[in-house]
C-alpha cells in the first residue's frame, strides 16, 4: 500500500493555512474571522500530527500538542464570542469596522 | 530629631485625606496635617540651633542613611543644614497659607488636598536628601501633582498650561538625570564604587573636563526650575492657569527646589565649572531680571504680572550663586526664602481678589480699598515687599545680593550688578502701576461695590505669610546666622577650586 | 556716655502710634486717632527739646568742640567681616537740630490736621501714616551707618507715597504719589550705587569709620578709592556724586524736581510736613552727614552739588513766578530754598570760619522748616476755606481769616529776606559764603532773592488783597483753635528763629564760628527784596491789567515758565515713548512670539511628527493582524536569505 507523502499533507495545511489567513483578513464579520482563525489552528493541527506520524512515529508529542491546540481553541472560541456579544450589545454589530474607537 | 518626619507626616496626611467624608473633614485634616509640619518645621529650627550652640560643628545633622537599592549604591541619605532648614521653614508656611486659601475648594476636593501634600511631601524629601539620586527622585514627585492641580483645577487655557508646565519642568529633569549621572560616573570611593552621596561626592575632585561637561546639564536643569532664561516660559502660563494655592506652592516651593538644587547640586559638587561658566550665569540672570522686569510693564493680568515678576525675582537668585562670593550666595538663599513668601502673598491676594470679582484684569479692577481693605492691603504690603521695601523681607535679601555681587571685582559684574539695581527702579513702575490702578482710583464697576472684605480663613492665611515675610525684614540676622555657615562650606569649595 | 537711652524712645513712638493705629484704628480709634496721634508726637517733641538741650549745654562739648557720639549700634545685617548695616543712633549737631525741627513741625502738622482732617473716613489711616512718615524721618536723622540712612530713606519715600496718594479716589493723587516714588527711586537707584562704591573701597559702612578713612590723608583706603576710576574719574567722585543723586531726588534738585510740585495732591498739612520742612531737605541732611568727605577729600563733586544747586534754586523761582496755583508756588518755593541749602554747602570749606556756607545752609534748614511749614499750613487754612487751590478763586480774605493773614504775612516777610524775620539770618550768611568764595553764584544767589520776594508777594496779595471777598465763603469761618495754634507758633518761630546761635552750635567741625555779616554787605539783598515786594505791591494789590499786559510782553518766555520749561513733557517722552514703547513693550513682544514661540514651535514639531506617524494606530483589529504577519514574514526571509 502506496503511502500517500508528506508533501501532499503539508500542501493541504499549507492552503489550509492561508485560507484562514485570507479570510482573518478580508471578512469583516466576526464570527467568519473567528472561523478563519480556527482554519489557521486546524491546519497546524494537521502538521502537528502528521509530522510525529512521517518523523518521529515512536513518540506522541505531537499528538499531545494537537490536543493542546485543540483546548485552547475550544476556549478561545468561547472567550471570543463573549467578546463578540458583548460588542455586539454595545454597538449592535459584530462588524470589526464599527469597533475601531481604540486608535491613536 | 528624625527628619524622615517629614516625609511621614505628609504621608499620612494624604492618606487620611482618602478616607475623609466631606470637604469639612478633608480640609481640617489637610490643616491639622500642614500645622503638625509647621510646628515639626520649627522644632526642627530649634532643635537645630540648640545643637549647634552646643558646639555641634559637623556640616550636616540629624543625618541617617539606609540603603535603598545597594547594587545601583542608592541611599535613602538625609540630613540637614541651615540652608535646608530655611527651604523647610519656607514650605511649612507657605502650605499652611495655601490650605487656607482653598477652604472652600469645593470640586474634587478630596483631589485637591491630596495632591497638594503631596506636592509638600516632594519637597520636604527634596530638601533633607543628602544622596542626589534620592534628590531627583523627589523632585520628580514634586512634578506630578502641579501637572494635575492646574490641568484639572486651573482657568484659562488650563490644559496647554499644565502640559507646557509639565514638559518643560520634565525637560530640566532630563537634563538634570545626564548631570546627576555625570557626576556619578566619575566618582569613585574608597572601595572603588560610584556614589550618589552628595557629602562624599563633596570631598572628591571630579575631574574638570568632566565638571564642565555636565555642570552645564545639571544647571540648566534645576536652573528650569527657577526659570532660567530662556526657558522661563513655563512660569507665566503655568502660574496664570494654576488655582490659587497650586500658584502658591509653585512660586513658593517648586520654584525653590531649582535654585537649591543649583546650589547645593552643581555649584556645590562642580566648583571649577562653576567659575568657568559663571559669566554665562550671570549673563542669563542679568537678562533675566531686566528683561523680566520689562515685560512684567506690559502685562495686563494680575496673575501674569506676579509671574514675570517671579521671572524677574528668581533672576536674583541665579544671579546671587553666579557672582559666586559669600554674601551674594547667602542672599541669593535669603532671596528664594523672601521670594517664596512674598510672591505666595501676592498669588494669594490676587486669589482672593479674582475669587470675588471674576477678573484679574487690571483695567476692569480699581478702588478695591474702599471695598475691601484688608485685601488690598494685603496685595500693598504684598507689592511693597516685592519692590523691595525695608521692614520686608525683600529688601534685605536683594541688599545682601547687591552688596555680595559688588565684592565680585570685575568690570563687567559690576556692569550687571548696576543692572540688577536698577531694576527695582521698573519693579516700582509695575509694582505701583498695579497697585494705583486695582487698589486705588475709583471704583469701576457697581458690582464690586457689595463684595465682601477677606473670611477669616483668608486673613489667617495671609497673615501668616506677613508675618514671615516681617519675621525676615525685621530680624534679618535670625535667617543669616542659620544660612551662614552652610554657604561657608560651599564657599570654601570654590574657594579650593580656584586655587588650583 | 552721659546721653540717656530715651533718644531710642524719639523715633519709636510714633512707630508704636502707627501700628497701633494702623491696625486697631479704624475699628477702635476712629475719633480719637488725632489725639493719640499728636499726644505721641508731643512726648517725642519733648524728648527732642529735651535732647538737644542735653547736647548743646551740658554734655555735646568736649574741649570745645561739639562731638559725634554714637548711643546705641545694634548689627542688625552683617555682610561680611567688618560690613554690616547696623542700627545705632548718632548724635551730632546737625543730628539733634533735625531732631527739633522734625519733630516739633510733626508735632504741629499732627495739631494742625485735629481740624483740617475732620470727618475724613480714613482719619485713623491717616493719623498711622503721619506717625510712619515721623518715624521714618526721626529714624533717618539719626543713622548712625550709611545703609540705615537708605533703609529709612525708602520708608521715607513710602510714607510720602501713602500720604499723596491719601485721596486714593482721585486719579490725579493716584499719579502723582505714583510719580513721587518712582522719579525718588530712581534717584536712590544712584544712592545704592554710590554706597556700593564707597563702601566697597571703605571697607565699613559706619559713618564715623567711612568718614574718618576717606578723609585721613594718606590712608590705604582714600589712596584706593583715589586711584580706582571709571570713564577717567575716580572712584571717590563718582561714589560721592551717586549718593548726591540720590539726595537730590529727596530733594528735588534739577532735574529730579518734576514729582514735588505733583505731591501737591496730597492734603496740605502732609505737605506742609513732608514737602516743606522735612523729607525734602533730606537730599541736604545727607550731603551734610557726608560734608568731610566731600570737602576733604574730593572739591569736584561739591562743585556739582554747588552749580545744582544754584540753577535749582534759580530756575524754581522762575516757575515760581507764573504759577497760578498756590501750593505749586509754595513747591516751587521750596524747590528753590532748599537749592540755597544745596549750594551754601557747595560753596563751603571744612574748617573754621571758611565753614561758613555750611553753618549758613544748616541755619537756612532750621529757619525755613518753620516760615515753610506755616506758608503751607496758613495755605492750607485758606484752601480749608475756598474749597480751591487756584489764585483767581481767592482774594480779600484778610478780613476773614486774621490771624491766618498775619502769620502768612510774617512768613513771606521771613522768606524774603527781610530784617530781622529769621529768614534774613540765613539767608545773610548764604550770600556772605557765596561771595567769598565764588561771584557766579553770588549773582544767581542774589537774583533769585529778589524774584523770591517778588512771587511770595505775589501769591500775597492775590490771596488775601486783590479784589473783594467772595461772600458766601465766610460762613465758614476760620477753623477751629487747634488750626489757629500752629499757625501763631510756627509764626513766633518764623521771628526769632533767626536769633537762635546756631553759629556756635552747628559747624562742618564742630568749632563755633564767630565772624558776623556786616550791615553794609546786607544792604544790596535787603534792598532787592524790598524792590521785589514793592514791584508785587504794584502788580497784584489790586486786580489790574497790568500782570496780564507783562505776560503778554514776556511771550514765550513766560509760557515756558509757566509750563514748567517742558520738563515732565520731556519726562513723559523718555517714560511712555522709550521705556515703554522701546523696551517694554519689545521685551513683551520678544516674550511672547520668540521666546515662548521657540517653545510653541519645538512642541509642534514634535506634534507633527507623531501626527505623521500615527496612521498606523489605526484601531482595526485587521491591521494590526496585517503588521503582525507581514513582520513575521519579514523575520523568516531575514532567517532564511540573511542567516550566515
Amino acid at each position: 500500500m502506496s503511502e500517500i507523502p508528506l508533501t501532499h499533507i503539508l500542501f493541504l495545511s499549507s492552503g489550509l493555512f492561508f485560507i484562514g489567513v485570507y479570510g482573518l483578513f478580508t471578512r469583516r464579520n466576526m464570527i467568519t474571522m473567528l472561523m478563519s482563525v480556527e482554519l489557521m489552528l486546524n491546519s497546524v493541527n494537521i502538521n502537528f500530527v502528521s509530522f510525529n506520524k512521517y518523523l518521529y512515529p515512536e513518540k506522541l508529542d505531537g499528538i499531545f500538542f494537537t490536543i493542546f491546540v485543540i483546548t485552547i481553541a475550544a476556549a478561545e472560541a468561547a472567550v471570543a464570542i463573549a467578546i463578540i456579544i458583548n460588542l455586539y450589545r454595545s454597538h449592535h454589530s459584530i462588524d470589526v469596522e464599527d469597533a475601531s474607537e481604540m486608535k491613536y | 530629631m528624625n527628619l524622615t518626619l517629614f516625609l511621614l507626616f505628609p504621608l499620612f496626611t494624604a492618606l487620611a485625606i482618602l478616607f475623609a467624608q466631606n470637604l469639612k473633614q478633608i480640609r481640617s485634616i489637610a490643616l491639622a496635617g500642614a500645622l503638625l509640619q509647621l510646628v515639626l518645621a520649627v522644632k526642627l529650627l530649634l532643635t537645630y540651633n540648640a545643637e549647634r550652640a552646643s558646639g555641634n560643628k559637623s556640616q550636616m545633622l540629624f543625618e541617617y542613611i539606609q540603603d535603598w537599592f545597594a547594587p545601583l549604591h542608592l541611599q535613602y541619605h538625609i540630613g540637614v543644614d541651615g540652608i535646608s532648614i530655611a527651604m523647610i521653614l519656607l514650605t511649612s508656611f507657605i502650605v499652611v497659607a495655601g490650605i487656607l486659601v482653598s477652604w472652600s475648594m469645593e470640586t474634587l476636593s478630596k483631589e485637591f488636598f491630596f495632591l497638594l501634600i503631596l506636592l509638600s511631601l516632594g519637597a520636604y524629601g527634596f530638601f533633607i536628601s543628602l544622596d542626589i539620586f534620592t534628590m531627583f527622585f523627589f523632585l520628580e514627585v514634586a512634578v506630578i501633582p502641579k501637572f494635575l492641580l492646574i490641568g484639572i483645577w486651573g482657568s484659562g487655557k488650563k490644559e496647554y498650561s499644565a502640559m507646557k508646565l509639565a514638559l518643560m519642568l520634565m525637560g530640566g529633569s532630563a537634563l538634570i538625570m545626564v548631570g546627576i549621572f555625570g557626576i556619578y560616573f566619575s566618582s569613585h570611593t574608597s572601595t572603588g564604587a560610584h556614589t550618589f552621596d552628595l557629602l562624599l561626592l563633596s570631598k572628591m575632585n571630579i575631574p574638570i573636563e568632566i565638571q564642565k561637561m555636565f555642570f552645564p546639564f545639571a544647571f540648566i536643569g534645576f536652573g528650569i526650575f527657577t526659570a532660567i532664561f530662556p526657558f522661563h516660559t513655563w512660569v507665566p502660563d503655568g502660574h496664570a492657569s494654576a488655582p490659587t494655592a497650586a500658584s502658591m506652592f509653585l512660586a513658593g516651593i517648586s520654584m525653590k527646589l531649582g535654585g537649591y538644587g543649583c546650589l547645593r547640586v552643581a555649584t556645590f559638587l562642580m566648583p571649577d565649572a562653576a567659575h568657568a561658566y559663571s559669566w554665562v550665569i550671570i549673563l542669563l540672570a542679568t537678562i533675566a531680571i531686566i528683561y523680566g522686569a520689562f515685560a512684567t510693564m506690559m502685562q495686563t493680568d494680575l496673575k501674569y504680572i506676579n509671574a514675570y515678576s517671579s521671572v524677574s525675582h528668581c533672576g536674583f537668585v541665579l544671579l546671587g550663586i553666579g557672582m559666586l562670593t559669600q554674601t551674594s550666595i547667602t542672599g541669593a538663599v535669603m532671596q528664594m526664602v523672601s521670594h517664596g513668601l512674598m510672591t505666595a502673598l501676592f498669588f494669594a491676594a490676587i486669589g482672593m481678589i479674582y475669587s470675588r470679582t471674576h477678573t484679574r484684569m487690571v483695567a476692569q479692577l480699581g478702588g478695591l480699598l474702599k471695598i475691601m481693605p484688608f485685601i488690598s492691603t494685603v496685595f500693598v504690603i504684598a507689592g511693597l515687599s516685592s519692590l523691595g521695601l525695608p521692614g520686608f523681607s525683600g529688601f534685605v535679601s536683594e541688599m545682601t545680593i547687591f552688596m555680595g555681587s559688588w565684592q565680585n571685582t570685575d568690570q563687567l559684574y559690576r556692569l550687571a550688578t548696576i543692572l540688577a539695581c536698577a531694576s527695582i527702579v521698573v519693579t516700582a513702575v509695575y509694582i505701583l502701576r498695579a497697585a494705583g490702578k486695582t487698589i486705588m482710583g475709583p471704583i469701576t464697576n457697581s458690582h464690586y461695590e457689595h463684595l465682601s472684605d477677606a473670611s477669616w480663613n483668608e486673613k489667617m492665611a495671609a497673615l501668616v505669610l506677613i508675618s514671615g515675610i516681617i519675621i525676615v525684614g525685621m530680624a534679618p540676622f535670625l535667617l543669616i546666622n542659620l544660612i551662614q555657615p552652610g554657604t561657608e562650606i560651599i564657599i570654601n569649595k570654590l574657594g579650593v577650586a580656584i586655587n588650583h | 556716655m552721659s546721653h540717656p537711652i530715651y533718644i531710642v524712645l524719639i523715633p519709636l513712638i510714633p512707630l508704636a502710634c502707627f501700628l497701633v493705629l494702623g491696625i486697631f484704628g479704624r475699628k477702635y480709634f476712629s475719633n480719637s486717632a488725632g489725639i493719640i496721634g499728636t499726644l505721641g508726637l508731643l512726648t517725642s517733641t519733648l524728648l527732642s527739646l529735651s535732647t538737644a538741650y542735653e547736647y548743646f549745654f551740658v554734655s555735646g562739648k568736649v574741649n570745645g568742640v561739639f562731638q559725634k557720639i554714637e548711643v546705641v549700634n545694634f548689627t542688625w545685617l552683617q555682610f561680611s567681616p567688618g560690613v554690616s548695616i547696623d542700627l545705632g543712633i548718632l548724635i551730632d549737631p546737625i543730628t539733634v537740630m533735625m531732631l527739633v525741627v522734625v519733630s516739633f513741625v510733626s508735632l504741629m502738622v499732627h495739631l494742625f490736621s485735629l481740624g483740617y482732617m475732620k470727618g475724613e473716613t480714613r482719619f485713623a489711616t491717616y493719623y498711622a501714616f503721619l506717625g510712619l512718615f515721623t518715624f521714618s524721618m526721626l529714624g533717618l536723622v539719626l543713622s548712625s551707618n550709611i545703609f540705615q540712612i537708605y533703609l529709612f530713606w525708602e520708608l521715607v519715600g513710602v510714607s510720602s507715597f501713602l500720604l499723596i496718594g491719601f485721596y486714593f479716589e482721585k486719579p490725579s493723587a493716584v499719579a502723582a504719589s505714583k510719580k513721587a516714588f518712582i522719579v525718588t527711586r530712581f534717584a536712590d537707584l544712584g544712592f545704592l550705587i554710590g554706597i556700593l562704591v564707597l563702601s566697597f573701597y571703605a571697607h565699613t559702612l559706619n559713618f564715623g569709620i567711612l568718614i574718618e578713612r576717606l578723609t585721613t590723608a594718606g590712608s590705604p583706603y582714600l589712596n584706593a578709592i583715589n586711584a580706582a576710576s571709571f570713564l577717567g574719574v575716580s572712584a571717590l567722585t563718582w561714589g560721592l556724586l551717586l549718593v548726591f543723586m540720590g539726595g537730590a531726588g529727596k530733594s528735588a534738585m534739577f532735574p529730579l524736581h518734576i514729582w514735588l510740585p505733583d505731591a501737591m495732591e496730597g492734603p496740605t498739612p502732609v505737605s506742609a510736613l513732608i514737602h516743606a520742612a522735612t523729607m525734602v531737605v533730606a537730599g541736604v541732611f545727607l550731603v551734610a552727614r557726608l560734608f568731610p568727605v566731600f570737602a576733604l577729600s574730593d572739591p569736584a563733586a561739591l562743585h556739582v552739588v554747588m552749580y545744582t544747586g544754584a540753577f535749582s534754586a534759580f530756575f524754581a523761582a522762575v516757575i515760581a513766578c507764573t504759577q497760578t496755583d498756590i501750593k505749586r508756588v509754595l513747591a516751587y518755593s521750596t524747590m528753590s530754598q532748599i537749592g540755597y541749602m544745596m549750594f551754601a554747602l557747595g560753596v563751603s570749606k571744612y574748617s573754621g570760619e571758611d565753614g561758613l556756607g555750611y553753618m549758613g545752609s544748616m541755619f537756612h534748614l532750621f529757619t525755613h522748616a518753620f516760615f515753610k511749614s506755616l506758608l503751607f499750613l496758613g495755605a492750607g487754612a485758606v484752601i480749608h476755606m475756598v474749597h480751591s487751590n487756584e489764585m483767581k478763586d481767592m482774594g480779600g480774605l484778610r478780613k476773614l481769616m486774621p490771624i491766618t493773614h498775619i502769620s502768612f504775612l510774617i512768613a513771606c516777610l521771613a522768606i524774603a529776606g527781610i530784617p530781622p524775620f529769621s529768614g534774613f539770618f540765613s539767608k545773610e550768611e548764604i550770600l556772605m559764603a557765596s561771595f567769598e568764595s565764588n561771584k557766579l553764584v553770588y549773582a544767581i544767589a542774589l537774583l533769585t532773592s529778589g524774584l523770591t520776594a517778588f512771587y511770595m508777594f505775589r501769591l500775597y496779595y492775590s490771596i488775601f488783597w486783590s479784589k473783594p471777598a467772595d461772600l458766601h465763603h465766610g460762613h465758614h469761618g476760620e477753623g477751629t483753635w487747634t488750626m489757629k495754634i500752629p499757625l501763631i507758633l510756627l509764626a513766633v518761630l518764623a521771628v526769632v528763629a533767626g536769633f537762635v546761635p546756631i553759629s556756635s552750635w552747628i559747624t562742618a567741625d564742630g568749632n563755633a564760628i564767630h565772624s558776623s555779616v556786616p550791615i553794609s554787605f546786607s544792604i544790596l539783598p535787603v534792598s532787592l527784596a524790598v524792590a521785589g515786594i514793592l514791584l508785587a505791591t504794584r502788580l497784584f494789590k489790586t486786580a489790574n491789567e497790568l500782570p496780564e499786559r507783562i505776560a503778554i510782553q514776556m511771550g514765550g518766555l513766560y509760557k515756558a515758565a509757566s509750563r514748567k520749561f517742558y520738563i515732565d513733557e520731556v519726562y513723559l517722552f523718555i517714560t511712555k515713548k522709550i521705556l515703554f514703547n522701546l523696551i517694554g513693550r519689545p521685551a513683551a513682544w520678544f516674550d511672547k512670539n520668540i521666546v515662548d514661540g521657540f517653545m510653541n514651535l519645538l512642541a509642534k514639531i514634535t506634534a507633527g511628527l507623531s501626527e505623521l506617524i500615527k496612521g498606523f494606530q489605526s484601531g482595526k483589529v485587521q491591521d494590526y493582524a496585517l503588521y503582525f504577519f507581514g513582520g513575521i514574514a519579514g523575520l523568516i526571509i531575514a532567517f532564511i536569505y540573511l542567516w550566515k
